[in-house]
């Protein structure tokens, strides 16, 4: 029996068809656009000026706040300017500008030997992780300095690598397990050790067979991680599905993974962290899927930061005709774009390019009260009750009937046969609760 | 059958003693001026005059020494006179009419669409998500939360046009639509009946430059109009124009120094209402 969440839950269509192609290198740009806010919380300060020559790997901008991260350039260059800089969805964001230099010599790094790492302190650990300028890979890029220092009071016995990627069509996180599973268990091994916790789990949706053999066998003789295979279901790969259907725990409405006693990292952030132990090197590329059915070439590209969103497109071997829409990230929970130059960051998981048919939506017909997006809510909320709700900016009622306990996942938009705008709505109210707070 | 009647007369004539004696006991004193007061007023409890609505603002006219910074903006000329009548005060001086302005141009032909929005009918979800369907983020998105949010209905977007236009016969400036407004482009303005209503009919904050590609009627910040402009009332902030309708005198020679077209004015001696940008 595959472990999953209790309650809720859709299956679209998987759409894996990048699966099992490897990992593709991303031509060297001559430009790239390095965005100064890449995580939640404050954007980065830059601490490079105009002409400034800068190697690869070095920290271009430094924290700007307790929740915020360093980012460093992934190429050698000239720092052509500061300026504003158009972001997926069109905002107007600061940014480095680098003109990438012809040659490189690639990022510099150190190889500590593992009694070197063994001798490393809890905190030493989360040091390197903010100086490498980690942030949770899988989408929300919450900084991970600020995660693993768990708070006074309370405590975590349980680290849960997200290896569940839930999304349909993308591919980029099964990628890195079949290829990095030795590094990446080394890195929950760091993250235990750095929050104090005796347990490890690393959870994987059954559709990766292939990445869950290698992280299986990449995990045998550490005893105290378990790999475990996870029903294939939306959301899987939510942080609090995931901690339920591993643990059985649930997390307190409103509270954080750390009140269940577990620290949930994506597996990419497992990998930084390893890399930024064992060889001190910072996070300047990751992998993304680029892919759609109308693409000629689609596949999973390690993408340096700050490369535009066109040149993956193009690397995939451009854009198909009957584009209707470009997604920055899953179909599930990505956003959509409408910039193409705007540059990739530590947060972008997949580019996916939707064929016109496939993007529209459909035309909105009145409510049937079916309940079948109440069936699907994986929070066991009523999404057709605060949708009306919020249509009337009756927002205090959508909060005692849970509207902030929302993933915002999307299952009910998914699975409703009127086309309804549900999560729209819901979103716009907890914006507006989140705004009166 | 004459015993269920006796009874039921007996019960009624109780009842009916027990009634007037509790209505006497529990009877509230209003001053009858408040309803007087309240049947001169709109009733559309917009808020502009700082109270909670109508009958609040009845009740503190009745209460009030003196009626100084007590007005309802959606009453016509002389509507308070005829309360300060009622309620026995001085009547306060006529304030200033305030009535609301667009910060934007936006049309079909001036702001080509670079991308299709097909979501809720509504500019917050619009804004939340993402920039516009056109290259300028601030600028009107022509979903009509204004329009919805407007009490008196001065607020109309026809199918097709993508920019509301105010019937400022109907405006009273009481600045729902502002709030309604995710990109705050309404404008509430003074707007005395004996001189132009000038103002800046864009909200682009963007670097000179880039608000010139964005949209051929963006303001760029050029700083011609506050050159021109003899009583200060033109300020600049962020490559972005504003005029201030308190010193502003209405002579619009603003509006013809700009080379972007960005000033707008209406003759409100001439004509009530704004043109209408129909595409």
């Amino acid at each position: 029996m595959l472990k999953t969440f209790r309650i809720g839950g859709i299956h679209p269509a998987a759409n894996k068809i990048t699966a099992g192609k490897g990992l593709r290198i991303l031509e060297r740009p001559a430009e790239i656009s390095i965005m100064l806010s890449q995580s939640i919380g404050a954007p980065a300060k830059a601490v490079v000026k105009v002409n400034d020559h800068v190697e690869a790997g070095q920290l271009i901008a430094e924290a700007g706040g307790f929740v915020s991260a360093n980012i460093h350039t992934p190429y050698a260059g000239t720092v052509k300017k500061l300026d504003n800089v158009r972001d997926p969805q069109g905002i107007w964001r600061p940014a480095v500008i680098i003109a990438v230099d012809e040659e490189q010599n690639g990022i510099p790094s150190c190889e500590r030997t593992p009694d070197q790492i063994d001798a490393l302190s809890p905190r030493d650990i989360i040091r390197m992780v903010g100086d490498a300028g980690i942030v949770g890979a899988g989408g929300a890029t919450f900084p991970t300095r600020v995660k693993l220092s768990i708070p006074e009071g309370k405590y975590a016995d349980t680290v849960i690598l997200n290896g569940a990627e839930c999304e349909p069509y993308l591919t980029c996180d099964d990628t890195l397990m079949r290829s990095e599973a030795i590094h990446i268990t080394e890195g929950i091994l760091l993250i235990m050790k750095a929050v104090g916790a005796k347990h490890g789990i690393v959870g994987i949706e059954a559709n990766k067979p292939e990445a869950f053999r290698a992280m299986t066998e990449a995990a045998n003789g550490h005893s105290n991680i378990q790999v475990v295979k996870l029903k294939t279901k939306y959301p899987q790969g939510s942080e609090k599905q995931l901690i339920y259907a591993c643990t059985k725990r649930v997390v307190p409405a409103g509270g954080l993974p750390v009140d269940a006693h577990v620290v949930v990292d994506n597996v990419a952030t497992a990998f930084f962290i390893e890399q930024a132990v064992r060889t001190g090197r910072p996070v300047t590329e990751r992998i993304v899927t680029v892919t759609g059915p109308g693409l000629s070439d689609p596949g999973d590209f390690l993408v340096p930061t700050g490369v535009s969103i066109d040149a993956l497109i193009q690397a995939a071997g451009g854009m198909p005709e009957d584009t209707g829409k470009v997604i920055a990230g899953g179909p599930m929970m990505g956003r959509a774009v409408s910039c193409l130059t705007a540059p990739s960051t530590k947060g972008l998981s997949g580019v996916l390019v939707l064929p016109e048919k496939e993007s529209l939506r459909g035309p909105v017909s009145p409510c049937l009260r079916c309940a079948k997006c109440v069936s699907v809510c994986p929070m066991g909320l009523e999404p057709y009750l605060l949708m009306t709700y919020c249509q009337r900016e009756m927002d205090d009622e959508a909060r005692e009937h849970g509207v902030l306990n929302c993933l915002e996942c999307g299952s009910c938009s998914y699975t409703c046969p009127s086309s309804r705008p549900l999560l729209d709505f819901i979103r716009l109210s907890r914006q507006r609760l989140r705004k009166k707070k | 059958m004459t015993s269920s009647i006796i009874v039921l007369a007996v019960i009624g004539v109780i009842a009916a003693v027990l009634l007037w004696l509790a209505a006497k006991k529990f009877s509230v004193k209003e001053d009858p001026r408040i309803a007087l007061v309240e049947a001169e007023l709109p009733g559309a409890n917009c808020g502009a005059c700082g109270c909670s609505g109508c009958a609040a603002f009845a009740r503190a006219c009745v209460g009030a020494k003196s009626l100084d910074g007590l007005r309802c903006t959606s009453l016509p000329r002389g509507g308070m006179d005829k309360i300060a009548k009622i309620v026995g005060l001085a009547p306060a001086p006529e304030a200033v009419p305030k009535k609301a302005v667009i910060r934007c141009q936006n049309s079909c032909d001036l702001r080509k669409p670079l991308n299709h929005y097909d979501g809720p009918t509504s500019c917050a979800i619009e804004h939340s998500l993402y920039q516009g369907e056109t290259d300028c983020i601030y600028g009107c998105l022509g979903l009509g939360d204004c329009v919805k949010a407007c009490p008196f209905g001065a607020m109309t977007l026809a199918p097709g046009e993508t920019l509301p236009s105010v019937d400022l016969e109907k405006c009273t400036g009481c600045g729902k639509c502002f709030e309604a407004c995710p990109r705050g482009l309404p404008e509430i303005v003074e707007a005395p009946e004996d001189r132009l209503m000038v103002w800046v009919a864009c909200a682009n904050a963007d670097k000179g430059p880039v608000a010139l590609k964005e949209c051929p009627v963006s303001c760029i910040g050029c700083g011609k109009c506050k050159k021109t402009c003899q009583h200060e009332a033109i300020t600049i902030t962020s490559f972005l124009a504003h005029i201030d309708s308190s010193k502003c005198v209405g002579c619009a020679e603003c509006e013809e120094a700009c080379p972007r077209k960005s000033i707008h004015h209406i003759d409100r001696r001439v004509t009530l209402k704004t043109p209408v940008d129909a595409c």
